[in-house]
C-alpha cells in the first residue's frame, strides 16, 4: 500500500506551538505573580533602617521603576537568550548561580526516575497479570500507604532508619561539584530513594488500571485462545497499546520530581533549585525566583509535550495511516 | 468416524452480583473429525459460551459447574493451563465475530499470523510467513505477499475477517470454532467470506463448531446443526433433514421474520408526498458522503433505505434531522422546505419527525425510568402535567404492549433488548410525529424479538397513519415492511421503486448483487449462487 503522508509531523509541530505559546503565558504568571509578593527587596537587602535616598537609587540601579510590563518585556527578552539578569542579592549572574543548582535537582531527578520508572511499571504489570489476588492488593496497599505521607515525613523516617540507626548513608546530601559519580550516588541516595517513594504508586497504579483496561477487550481474548502465556500476553499484547496513558503518568511524575521536590531537598540540605527558590523568596531576591519558576514551568512544558509526541507515535493509527 | 470432541452433560454458571445463574444447562455435543456442526439460537442461548468451552475457556465471570469436556480422548474440565495452553492456537482454534476487535491495533497482521505456530514451536518464523502468504491466497484475499504488513485498521471488515479465518488455520488445526464470523459484515461481503471459510475448512479436512443466530446462514456452512435455547438443546439433526423437517415449533420460529407479512394496504393516497429529499449533496469535511439523493416519503406509507454499511443511509437521515448541513439540495416537509439545522427548526416541527436509532440501549438514559423517558416529550411537545401526564404514559406503554404498572417505575437496564427498543418507540410515539426516522431499529435485536417489533411498527401505522423513514441494510426486514424501497450505494441513490418491482427480476446490477447476496434457507444456496456469478462473469 503506497503510505499517505503521514500525518504526524504536523501534529507534532501543532503541540510544540501550543508548548511554546504555554510557556509564554507562564512566563507572563510568573512575572506578575512574583510582582504581587509583598515587601520589597530594596528594604531586605538594606535593611530596615535605609533611608529613602537609598532605597529610591537602589531601585533605579536595577531598573525597579520602570513600568512592570515594559521590565516584563526586557527579562523575557533577555531570558530567551539564556540571560536571566543578576541577583538582586548577591550581585552575582543568575546564570551562574543556577547552573550547578539545576544540574543538582536534574541529576537528583534523573536517580529517581531511573529507579521509579522500570520499578512501577514493573509493578503495575505484576499487579495486573495476577489481578485480585493477594500480591496485587499488597503492591497497591503498600504504595498507597507510602503515597499517604507528607514527603518530609518519608524523608525523616528514612533518616531516622538509614542515617541515624543503620549509619549507610549520610544524612544531609550535600553534594559538590567536585564529588566523583560514586560518591555523589552514596550521598544523594535517601533524598532519591524518598522521592522514588513518592512518586511510585501514583505511576504504578496507572499502569495497572491501563493494563486492566485493555484486557477485557477481545484481542486480549484471543491471544489468549491461540495459546499465549499470561506474561506474554500483558507484556507484549497489552503493554504496546497502553503506551499513551502510562507515559502521560510519567511524565507527570518526572515533571514532580524535579518541580516538586522543594521539601526534600530543604529536608536533607540538598543544593538544588529548589533550596534556592525557598531562599531567593525570602529574600525578595526576584530575578532568581523568575528564573528558577521559569526553568520548572519550561520542564514540566518539556516533558508533556514529550509525552504528548510519544502518544501520537504509539498510535498505530496516526503513525500508519490508511 | 472417531469422536474428535465430547461434550457431556455440560453446565455453565454465570454469576450476577453474588448469584450464579445457569448459561448452559446440561448440553451434550458430539463431533468427528472434519465434521462441521453449527450452533445456532438466539442472544443469550448460550452458544458463544459453549463453543468456548470446546477449548476449555470460559470467559470472566463464568464458571463449569459440572460435566465433562473430551477432545480427542483427553478432559478439558479441570485440566492445566499449560494442558489447555498447548491445544488452544494450535490443535483448536478460534475466529472471532468482530475481527476489527479481535486483532491487536499495535500488530501487523502477519506477526499475529505467526505468533501461534512459533511460540507453539510449530515451526520457525520464516516458514509461518510463507505459509501465511499461501493462506492469505487461499482466502482470496488481495495481494497476498503484501496484505499481512498491513495493520488491522488499514484493511476492510471482510477482508479481515478473511485474515482471522487465515490466522486460525496457521498451525492446521483439528478443530475451528467460528463465533459469529459473518454477522458484522454486509451481505455482499459475506457471501464471498462464506465461500472462503467453506472451501478453507474442507480443504484442510477440520472440524469445525460453526456458531450463528443465521439459520440460512448455518445451512451453507454445516453438515448438523444443533439448536439450543436459553442453555439448552432444543433439536439437533443434519442440517437437511432438519430446514426440510423441524421437529421443534422453536426451530420453525427461527425464521418467522422472514415469513412476516403486513396486512395489505389500499393503494398510495395521491395526496402530496410528506417528506420530499431533492438532489441532496453532503460531505464529513472534505469527504462526500451523499451525492444528488433523491426520495419522497408519501403519508402512512414506508420508505425503506437499503444498502450497504458505507453507502449513506443513515448520513440522509441526519439530513433530514437537520444534524448535518447539506452542501446542496432541498428538503420538502409537507410542502414547506426545512430548515437546514435543527437549531432553527420550530418546536411544533421538531415535534413532527421523530428518530428511533438502533441501539436502544444508549439511546435510553440508563438512569432516568420509564415513567421520565416518555414523560419528557410529553411535558415538552404537549405540555402535559401531573395526572393528564401520567394517564397519556400509561397509555403509550399499553400501545407498546409492555403492562404499565409493572414498567412504569423500571430503569432501561432492567428490560430486555425488545423491551427497550419498545419503549423508544413509544417515547418517538409520545410526540404525536407524522414521520418516524427507523434506523436499523432491529439490526441488533434477535429475529423473533425483531419480528415483534417490525408488527408493532406495522399496526401503528395502520392505526395513526405516520409515515417511516426506514434504514436498514437486512433485506428481509425490508421485504416484511416496505412500501417503497430506495437502493442506495456510495452515497447515490442505484434504484427506487415499489417494493414489489425492486424485488422482481430485471433491476440494476446492484440491486441484483444484494439481492442475491441474501443467504437463503437452501443448503445448496452458497454453490448455486457462485456458479452463477462464476457462469456470469465468463
Amino acid at each position: 500500500m503506497a503510505s499517505k503522508l503521514s500525518p504526524i509531523p504536523k501534529l507534532v509541530l501543532r503541540r510544540l506551538a501550543i508548548g511554546a505559546l504555554t510557556l509564554i503565558v507562564v512566563s507572563a504568571v510568573i512575572f506578575w505573580a512574583v510582582e504581587l509578593l509583598p515587601g520589597s527587596i530594596a528594604t531586605e537587602i538594606l535593611g530596615q533602617s535605609a533611608t529613602p535616598e537609598t532605597i529610591a537609587a537602589f531601585n533605579a540601579q536595577f531598573g525597579l521603576n520602570d513600568p512592570p510590563l515594559w521590565r516584563y518585556v526586557a527579562w523575557l527578552g533577555n531570558a530567551v537568550q539564556g540571560d536571566f539578569g543578576q541577583s538582586l542579592a548577591t550581585r552575582r549572574p543568575i546564570t551562574d548561580l543556577i547552573g550547578d543548582r539545576a544540574f543538582n535537582t536534574f541529576f537528583l531527578a534523573a536517580y529517581a526516575a531511573v529507579i521509579a520508572v522500570p520499578v512501577s511499571i514493573l509493578l503495575g504489570l505484576i499487579a495486573a497479570l495476577d489481578r485480585g489476588s493477594l500480591l496485587d492488593r499488597w503492591i497497591s496497599s503498600s504504595t498507597l500507604a507510602v503515597i499517604s505521607f507528607p514527603e518530609f515525613f518519608v524523608a525523616y523516617i528514612l533518616i531516622l532508619i538509614f542515617a541515624v540507626q543503620l549509619g549507610w548513608f549520610p544524612s544531609l546530601a550535600g553534594v559538590t561539584p567536585t564529588m566523583g559519580l560514586a560518591e555523589r550516588l552514596t550521598v544523594s541516595f535517601l533524598p532519591a530513594l524518598t522521592m522514588v517513594l513518592i512518586v511510585t504508586a501514583h505511576m504504578m497504579r496507572m499502569t495497572r488500571a491501563a493494563i486492566v483496561n485493555l484486557l477485557a477487550l477481545p484481542y486480549i481474548e484471543m491471544a489468549e485462545l491461540k495459546g499465549m502465556k499470561r506474561w506474554r500476553i500483558i507484556a507484549i499484547h497489552a503493554l504496546p497499546n497502553a503506551v499513551a496513558p502510562i507515559v502521560t503518568v510519567v511524565a507527570l511524575n518526572l515533571a514532580y520530581l524535579i518541580v516538586g521536590v522543594v521539601l526534600v531537598e530543604v529536608v536533607f540540605v540538598y543544593p538544588g533549585l529548589g533550596q534556592l527558590l525557598v531562599d531567593s523568596v525570602a529574600k525578595r531576591d526576584m530575578p532568581v525566583v523568575q528564573a528558577a519558576c521559569l526553568i520548572f514551568a519550561a520542564t514540566y512544558i518539556l516533558l508533556n509535550l514529550v509525552a504528548d509526541v510519544i502518544g501520537i507515535l504509539s498510535n498505530p493509527r496516526l503513525l500508519h495511516p490508511r | 468416524m472417531t469422536k474428535l470432541l465430547e461434550i457431556r452433560d455440560l453446565w455453565i454458571e454465570g454469576r450476577s452480583g453474588d448469584d450464579w445463574h445457569k448459561i448452559v444447562k446440561g448440553v451434550s455435543l458430539d463431533l468427528a473429525r472434519g465434521e462441521v456442526l453449527g450452533l445456532i439460537g438466539e442472544s443469550g442461548a448460550g452458544k458463544s459460551t459453549l463453543g468456548l468451552t470446546a477449548m476449555g475457556h470460559v470467559r470472566p465471570g463464568c464458571r463449569i459447574a459440572g460435566g465433562s469436556i473430551r477432545f480427542d480422548g483427553q478432559e478439558l474440565v479441570g485440566a492445566s493451563a499449560q494442558t489447555l495452553r498447548d491445544l488452544r492456537g494450535r490443535r483448536i482454534a478460534y475466529v472471532a465475530q468482530s475481527s476489527a476487535a479481535a486483532f491487536n491495533p499495535a500488530w501487523r497482521l502477519i506477526r499475529q499470523h505467526c505468533e501461534a505456530p512459533v511460540c507453539h514451536g510449530v515451526m520457525p518464523r520464516a516458514q509461518a510467513e510463507a505459509e501465511a502468504v499461501r493462506l492469505y491466497g487461499e482466502m482470496r484475499l488481495p495481494d497476498p505477499d503484501q496484505i499481512g504488513f498491513r495493520f488491522p485498521h488499514q484493511v476492510s471488515g471482510g477482508q479481515l475477517q478473511r485474515a482471522m479465518t487465515a490466522m486460525a488455520m496457521a498451525c492446521k488445526p483439528d478443530l475451528i470454532i467460528f463465533d459469529e464470523p459473518t454477522t458484522a459484515l454486509d451481505v455482499t461481503t459475506q457471501i464471498e467470506v462464506l465461500a472462503a471459510i467453506r472451501d478453507i475448512v474442507r480443504n484442510h479436512g477440520a472440524a469445525a463448531i460453526y456458531i450463528t443466530h443465521d439459520l440460512a446462514v448455518v445451512a451453507q456452512m454445516a453438515d448438523r446443526v444443533k439448536v439450543l435455547l436459553k442453555g439448552e438443546e432444543v433439536e439437533d439433526a443434519p442440517v437437511r433433514e432438519m430446514l426440510a423437517n423441524p421437529r421443534e415449533a422453536y426451530t420453525r420460529s427461527l425464521w418467522a421474520v422472514r415469513e412476516f407479512q403486513p396486512a395489505p394496504r389500499d393503494p398510495a393516497p395521491a395526496s402530496p408526498p410528506l417528506l420530499k429529499i431533492d438532489g441532496v449533496d453532503a460531505s464529513y469535511g472534505t469527504h462526500k458522503v451523499l451525492e444528488n439523493v433523491s426520495l419522497t416519503v408519501p403519508r402512512g406509507r414506508t420508505v425503506a433505505v437499503v444498502g450497504e454499511s458505507g453507502s449513506g443511509k443513515s448520513t440522509t437521515a441526519r439530513v433530514v434531522m437537520g444534524l448535518l448541513f447539506p452542501g446542496a439540495g432541498k428538503v420538502t416537509f409537507d410542502g414547506a422546505a426545512l430548515p437546514t439545522t435543527i437549531g432553527a427548526r420550530s418546536r411544533r416541527l421538531l415535534q413532527r419527525m421523530q428518530m428511533i436509532h438502533q441501539m436502544a440501549d444508549t439511546a435510553l438514559n440508563p438512569r432516568h425510568r420509564i415513567r421520565e423517558v416518555l414523560g419528557r416529550p410529553l411535558e415538552f411537545y404537549l405540555g402535559l402535567k401531573g395526572r393528564e401526564k401520567e394517564a397519556r404514559i400509561r397509555e403509550l406503554l399499553t400501545e407498546i404492549e409492555l403492562p404499565p404498572d409493572r414498567f412504569i417505575d423500571r430503569l432501561p437496564g432492567e428490560l430486555s433488548g425488545g423491551q427497550k427498543q419498545r419503549v423508544c418507540i413509544a417515547r418517538a410515539l409520545a410526540a404525536e410525529p407524522e414521520l418516524i426516522i427507523c434506523d436499523e431499529v432491529t439490526s441488533a435485536l434477535d429475529q423473533l424479538v425483531a419480528e415483534g417489533i417490525l408488527r408493532l411498527l406495522d399496526r401503528i401505522q395502520r392505526e395513526r397513519g405516520i409515515s417511516y423513514l426506514f434504514i436498514t441494510h437486512d433485506l428481509a426486514t425490508v421485504r416484511a415492511i416496505a412500501d417503497h424501497v430506495v437502493v442506495m450505494q456510495h452515497g447515490r441513490v442505484v434504484e427506487q421503486g415499489d417494493k414489489d418491482r425492486i424485488f422482481s427480476p430485471e433491476h440494476e446490477p446492484y440491486t441484483d448483487l444484494l439481492l442475491s447476496s441474501v443467504p437463503e434457507m437452501d443448503p445448496d444456496w452458497l454453490s448455486r449462487v457462485l456458479d452463477q456469478r462464476r457462469a456470469a462473469a465468463s
